[in-house]
């Protein structure tokens, strides 16, 4: 089985977001990159059906050079190689279309991402890929066994959960319970250095969205503090000055 | 160009969310100069008509039984075809939505933005804000494709009704079987539960609140407030309450108008779910725990003593 992972390198998640150049740019200083949680859950599940029953895990990032400690540390928690799209993900279709159009080239059974990244939130990618590739794309999906050609898995749905059947190839959004977080260790690390790391050069076409500005949320006022004995305020307050009751 | 805005139903009943996404894509429609449409897919319990009152003239009405269940990649291609004639397509929110939005997108080649959070500035192009890292900022978007869709976060817009009645009418696009290709066993679905993302108040646990043996209090209150409750991520990894329950930077993300939270410290990964909330009320034994500095009201206390006089007190005040 051919699986191929697409991981996106975003700020940790205990990262203070701020911004320069008029609010125009993301400040990366002392900013710690990583691969989305999400899509670590994709990876260790690639990973793990790999080690089941065989086939090939490949790691595939759309952005810059930077990105590539972090896409080496995918290949020492066990795939096999890599790829690199060189350009900058302005929105989640031109990702979507980088990745399609390598897909399209190596018949992947299984395309894993995480359900969302963590920077735009957009919950958009697979869905957008599945699409451009004519294939069905389910997110986000909390467990996954293979048996064949069929996928059998579970969709998080609002109060509660769907199991499904599909048959290959198929696009998922990865999120927990899925698999077990993979750490590498020493032998892991070692290989990925020798792993192949392709990087190719984009498919063009002109962003259908462009960010102009950010903005920071605006600082939170003082917090009232209500006596424990009293907590029953706590109610009036919500209802009379808060007005949200 | 209309816009159109797709109306979701939970077992037939239409959803909040979607009733704001409504009244949101009937305001951009005045900002366009142009009208509304709403699209309904699968059967419906509610009386379509009076989805008028959010500000749009027609209803399309997708009934095909094979749409019953809700199906994001038939209802992408329902969608995109009632989309024919859009500039704006307008989603709520919520898996449903996010899915059914990229598949569209895909369909449509058209710009996508989500977690929107306000009305679009349309005095030059047509930007729009939306909220990104989880909630810790925000990005003002530029939409340059003739297609636009947003799918808006909860509290976008708050909606005011008219008693105008909408016209409905039914909508058949063909439905290709490649969509209905995957099978679905079950379905499992907590029954009568307030749907987090739909909900105006939650109540949420963290690992103070000891153990699943200890949700009774927690759960009054809830109930006298008529909130939805929902938990923090160790809470649902010790399996206390249920994994759909777990908000935060991998669970989901609310913006009700009143979030409390009961023994949950306030990590940077759980106040990322939550930082859209109107009013945020803590409630911790710990006056140093970092969640205080997020809060609009706390009590620091435990939180089996002040739960049941919150219920108490709600109860008197609210009837309920
Ligand atoms: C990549 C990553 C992603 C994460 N994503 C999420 C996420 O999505 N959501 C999430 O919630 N967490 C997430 N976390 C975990 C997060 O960092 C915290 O560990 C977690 O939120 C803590 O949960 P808690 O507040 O319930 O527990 P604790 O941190 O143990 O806090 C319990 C609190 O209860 C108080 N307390 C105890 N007893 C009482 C009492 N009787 N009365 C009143 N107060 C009491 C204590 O003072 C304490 O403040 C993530 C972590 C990582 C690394
Ligand atoms: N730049 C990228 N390179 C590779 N994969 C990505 C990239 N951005 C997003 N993805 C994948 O798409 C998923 C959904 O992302 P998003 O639609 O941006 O929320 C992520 O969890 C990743 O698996």
């Amino acid at each position: 089985m051919k699986i191929l992972v697409c991981i996106s390198v975003v700020p940790d998640t205990t990262a203070k977001i701020s911004f320069t150049d008029g609010d125009t740019k993301f400040n990366k200083a002392g900013v710690q990159f990583i691969a989305g949680p999400y899509d670590d859950y994709a990876l260790s599940r690639a990973v793990e059906l790999k080690e089941q029953s065989g086939g090939t895990v490949t790691v595939l990032n759309v952005g810059d050079a930077d990105a590539e400690p972090i896409i080496r540390k995918a290949l020492a928690v066990g795939a096999d190689d890599a790829i690199r799209v060189n350009a900058e993900p302005t929105d989640a279709y031109f990702v979507a279309e980088q990745i399609a159009a390598i897909a399209r080239q190596e018949n992947y059974d299984l395309i894993l991402m995480g359900r969302e990244s963590i920077d735009f939130n957009g919950g958009q990618v697979h869905g957008i890929v599945g699409e451009l590739l004519g294939i069905a794309s389910f997110s986000p999906v909390m467990k996954l066994d293979i048996d064949g050609t069929t996928a059998r898995f579970a969709r998080e749905i609002e109060g509660g959960k769907e199991s499904l059947e599909a048959s290959l190839p198929l696009v998922l959004g990865c999120q927990e319970p899925i698999a077990e977080w993979k750490i590498p260790n020493m032998r892991g690390i070692m290989t990925a250095r020798t792993k192949p790391l392709k990087v190719v050069e984009p498919v063009g076409h002109d962003s259908l969205t462009q960010v102009t500005q950010f903005e920071l949320p605006p600082a939170k006022g003082a917090v009232k503090m209500i006596p424990a004995e009293d907590a029953g305020q706590l109610i009036t307050l919500l209802r009379t000055e808060a007005k949200v009751l | 160009m209309s816009v159109l805005v797709f109306v979701e139903t939970d077992g037939g009943e239409v959803k909040k969310s979607s009733l704001e996404a409504l009244y949101y894509g009937a305001k951009v429609a005045a900002q366009l100069h142009t009208t509304a449409t709403a699209l309904v897919i699968g059967p419906a319990a509610t009386d379509l008509t009076t989805l008028g009152q959010y500000g749009t003239a027609e209803v399309l009405h997708a009934s095909d039984a094979r749409l019953a269940q809700a199906n994001p990649m038939a209802y992408a291609g329902v969608v995109a075809a009632a989309a024919e004639n859009a500039e704006v397509v307008v989603i709520a929110k919520s898996s449903l939505g996010d899915a059914l939005a990229a598949r569209a997108a895909g369909k449509l080649k058209a710009g996508l933005v989500s977690n929107v959070t306000e009305l679009p500035d349309t005095s030059a192009g047509f930007r729009v804000k939306s909220s990104i890292y989880t909630g810790k900022a925000f990005a003002v978007t530029e939409m340059k494709a003739g297609k636009k869709i947003l799918t808006v976060k909860k509290n976008a817009v708050s909606p005011e009704l008219t008693d105008a009645s909408a016209s409905v009418k039914p909508f058949a696009p063909a439905l290709p079987d490649a969509d209905f290709a995957a099978k679905v066993l079950s379905t499992e679905k907590a029954s009568g539960e307030l749907s987090l993302s739909d909900a105006d108040i939650i109540v949420s646990g963290g690992r103070g609140m000891k153990g699943p043996d200890h949700w009774q209090p927690l759960l009054d209150l809830a109930q006298a407030l008529h909130a939805a409750t929902g938990c923090s991520k160790p809470v649902s990894d010790l399996d206390w309450r249920p994994h759909h329950e777990h908000i935060g930077q991998t669970g989901i993300k609310v913006s009700p108008n009143l979030y409390i939270a009961c023994g949950i410290s306030g990590a940077i990964q759980h106040l990322a779910g939550v930082n859209g909330s109107k009013v945020i009320v803590v409630i911790n034994k710990d006056p140093e725990a970092p969640f205080f500095k997020a809060a609009d009201y706390g009590i620091v206390g435990d939180v089996f003593e002040i739960l049941p006089r919150l219920t108490q007190a709600a109860k008197e005040q609210l009837g309920s």
